[in-house]
């Protein structure tokens, strides 16, 4: 790796300023160079329209950085360096940051962003039927999974909306004969039998009427006709209280992320709040939480070190059966064996799943005639099932990696063990596979750090169950951290939460770097004795 | 007479301490790791459906769960299978392109940080992105505020994640194959007058197109067969991979759905298999160049 005198040549002249890059070159050179600036000025745009100055920022600096790296003369690694480190700085350095910042904050359901939307958000909801609002007809029109109101006003003028975007005048509605508009180009009307099957969304829809939430909403009680709706909850911007204009209740913002009445009811949704460290704590004082953290922790560890030693003891026994030059049969072995290496790995976890099912699976009702074992629902064949599993996905990797490094030793080291009268098992476990291990240790490192985040195993073959009994949230036997983080960010049935989620991603960030640092160490260690 | 069979035996006896019983464990592996490949395809054979019906290989063998596939359209596999093209395909060239520009970097000229950047690209690649999915999707739903185009929900955001892991292990592995090419190559070229660029896209790219495909390769086996960030960004189900789409398809009711699951399996599984088999010997030995130090 140290470099050599011929290339330090070549760098002085590879870095020699004043060089031409040919006119196609200087060509491309503007092109792309253009078309980057005209995408950064029509971002500039858009968040300057939309006051998001903090990242209009970030887009100014990014862009006049480029520009620089590609105008300037001198600097040429950093021209090839630049486009794949600005992604992994945004999409993978930055959002590990981003991560350590979501963990000291309590966002998730209900608290995903800031206190004027939660105060829109509030005032647009819990609302009551206007007394004497007109009746609207209405359209219900469906565009990207997303469900439209289009309404005829009863002075005849036609209007669109969703939940999201407040009523506008559209003029080129397709009217029927009684007068009411029922479709626009570019959504679908919804069917009798479409309403039916999503009424209860239907029924959620809110239409603000304008930009401004106090002038209440659009709602359909039948998904024929609609009628303006308004909120019993008062916003009082002097005192940042809400007033429940029918029992008279305030509600006071009480420094938590939402509003609260005095008997401690809070109005959903809340926004984002910094909690300090308040996450970690929740993972570590709350015993259900605690006790069922601490075993993902333990079962992470087990899982990752015993897929480590089972793939490497299997790929290293199978190497050095097939390492023999004058068998036969090699060639098909070997293809054989790649088979669950080039299988898809998600494909993979959910064939085992069904194999292994208790009632119906193949295992179960052939290769044990019809026996119930409970594969996946009993905890600890669970967990002997994944390791099971995860031998299967990982041993032909690992087969190939010790077949490459065995042929890189060279026999005779073997064969001079051998000859100073050591038994073959002694000659290799002296020579060959001290040589071997120097070779594989880093790639072990990575296979670990691979088995500690193996989402797709676990998550395809038992989603992380069976569930623990002692907990209410939905964390089990086999969940590994990453599953667990999963879960809570993104589970259903169970509320989301990122900031616990994050909190404990950086458990993972903290253990896998001390792991890392250390196993680089001791590599090291090993490449120097070598 | 009995003279003849002794020999013979001990000859079979040694072939068999010799070689013999390589071949029993060669057997055996075959049937672990072939029988599970070998079982979908029963299943996706079987017309009867279920689970439970699927437990004699080969008992029958029609192909309507192939038809069945592609006519349901609470069950787009048509869509998934070309969105997984797309996400899988765009994040290849594109992971393949950054890493040699990086790799190329890194391999041919010296600069101050260079040892570092290495050592820190090793490192970072041990943090996968997914530990971060919470922040992605967070950034990406601002993001998508401002710019739909690229927001949750789309495949141009999710490939954007997915080059932000481009550098890594990639470019480790094309660091070490760009070293092999001789420099003297490069430099005969920029006395012709050629410049970097020339060099680069001219003469460097053809020389390691071998690492090029396995790189493209393993970005393309990542890309589709990653399910977490995919399955946070692509709710839609005209717009999800196969990874999400077949879970969801099969984890509703795995035992109804079984055989037509099945089928979806093996055809997401045939391209890629075909591929890494055709590749293999590149794979193995870019594998064992390029990591094996």
């Amino acid at each position: 790796m140290t470099p050599t005198d011929e290339r330090r040549g070549l760098r002085a002249r590879l870095s020699r300023p004043g060089e031409t890059d040919g006119l196609v070159g200087i060509l491309v050179k503007i092109v792309l160079l253009g078309l980057v600036d005209a995408i950064a000025i029509y971002a500039v745009f858009v968040l300057a329209a939309q006051e998001k100055w903090a990242v209009l920022a970030v887009a100014v600096v990014l862009t006049v950085g480029v520009n620089v790296v590609y105008l300037r003369r001198d600097g040429l690694p950093a021209k090839y360096l630049a486009p794949g480190i600005t992604l992994l700085l945004i999409f993978q350095v930055f959002v590990m940051v981003y991560t350590g910042y979501i963990a000291f904050t309590n966002a998730g359901d209900g608290h995903n962003s800031t206190k004027s939307d939660a105060i829109e958000a509030i005032a647009t909801k819990g609302q009551e039927r206007v007394p004497d609002s007109p009746q609207y007809q209405l359209s219900v029109l469906e565009k990207r999974a997303s469900l439209w109101f289009l309404v005829t006003a009863p002075d005849g003028t036609v209007a669109l909306g969703s939940s999201e975007e407040p009523l506008e005048e559209v003029d080129d509605a397709e009217v029927d004969g009684s007068g009411k508009a029922v479709s626009v180009d570019g959504y679908s009307t919804l069917s009798f039998e479409e309403l039916l099957d999503q009424q209860d969304e239907i029924l959620a829809v809110a239409v603000p009427v304008s930009d401004n939430p106090s002038d209440g909403s659009l709602r359909t009680a039948d998904g024929s006709t609609a009628y303006e709706y308004r909120s019993n909850l008062t916003y009082d911007e002097a005192a940042d209280t809400f007033t429940d204009t029918t029992t008279g209740t305030v509600y006071r913002d009480g420094g938590e992320g939402s509003y609260v009445s005095d008997d401690g009811e809070a109005l959903v949704p809340g926004w984002k709040i910094n909690v300090g460290l308040d996450n970690f704590r929740r993972a570590v004082e709350t015993p259900q939480l605690r006790d069922s953290l601490l075993a993902v922790i333990a079962w992470t560890f087990v899982f990752a070190t015993l897929s480590v030693a089972l793939v490497f003891g299997l790929g290293l026994f199978l190497a050095m059966v097939f390492n023999v030059a004058s068998m036969r049969g090699k060639k098909f072995y070997r293809v054989m064996l790649i088979l669950p290496y080039a299988f898809p790995a998600f494909l993979s976890g959910l064939v085992w799943a069904g194999l292994l099912n208790t009632e119906f699976g193949f295992i179960n009702q052939v290769l044990l005639g019809g026996a119930d074992i409970e594969w996946l629902t009993d905890p600890w064949l669970a967990r002997f099932s994944v390791l099971f599993v995860n031998l299967w996905l990982g041993f032909p990797y690992m087969f190939l990696v010790c077949t490459g490094a065995l042929q890189s030793i060279p026999d005779e080291m073997n064969e001079a063990a051998r000859m100073d009268g050591a038994s073959p098992w002694r000659a290799f476990r002296a020579v060959k596979l001290p040589l071997l291990l120097v070779s594989v240790a880093p790639l072990l490192i990575t296979t670990f750090a691979y088995n500690f985040n193996n989402f797709n195993v676990i998550y395809m073959l038992t989603r992380g169950g069976p569930r623990f009994e002692d907990t209410t949230s939905d964390i089990g036997a086999t969940d590994l951290l990453i599953t667990m983080v999963y879960k809570v960010a993104f589970g259903t049935g169970t509320g989301r939460d990122y900031g616990l989620a994050s909190a404990l991603s950086i458990i993972i960030f903290v253990v896998i770097g001390v792991i890392a640092a250390l196993l680089f160490r001791r590599t090291t260690a090993l490449e120097d004795i070598h | 007479m009995s003279t003849v069979p002794a020999p013979r035996r001990r000859t079979f006896r040694r072939w068999f301490t010799d070689l013999g019983w390589r071949h029993l464990v060669g057997i055996a592996v075959t049937v672990y790791a072939a029988f599970p490949i070998l079982y979908v395809v029963s299943a996706s054979l079987d017309p009867s459906g279920t689970l439970a019906g699927s437990s004699r290989l080969f008992s029958t063998i029609d192909l309507s769960n192939y038809r069945d596939l592609f006519t349901d359209p609470s069950r787009p596999y048509g869509r998934w299978f070309v969105n997984t093209l797309v996400v899988g395909g765009v994040t290849a060239i594109g992971t393949v392109f950054l890493g040699a520009l990086a790799a190329y970097a890194f391999s041919r000229m010296r600069f101050s940080g260079r040892r570092v950047g290495l050592l820190t690209l090793m490192l970072v690649q041990m943090f996968p992105q997914m530990l971060a999915v919470v922040a992605i999707f967070i950034l990406m739903s601002t993001i998508g505020d401002v710019f739909p185009a690229i927001g949750i929900g789309t495949h141009a955001g999710l490939i954007l994640v997915y080059l932000g892991g481009a550098l890594g292990v990639n470019t480790y592995l094309m660091y070490g194959f760009f070293n092999t090419v001789p420099v003297s190559i490069d430099e005969a070229a920029r006395l012709d007058g050629a410049s970097h660029a020339q060099v680069f896209f001219g003469i460097i790219l053809r020389l390691v197109t071998p690492i090029l495909a396995v790189v493209g390769l393993l970005a393309f086996i990542t890309a589709t067969s990653e399910f977490i960030i995919a399955s946070v960004f692509l709710t839609d189900p005209d717009q999800q991979t196969l990874a999400v789409g077949l879970f969801g398809y099969v984890s509703e009711q795995t035992s109804t759905n079984w055989s037509i699951f099945a089928a979806g399996a093996v055809l997401a599984a045939i391209p890629v298999m075909a591929v890494f088999l055709a590749l293999q010997r590149y794979i193995v030995n870019g594998l064992v160049s390029g990591s094996v130090k």
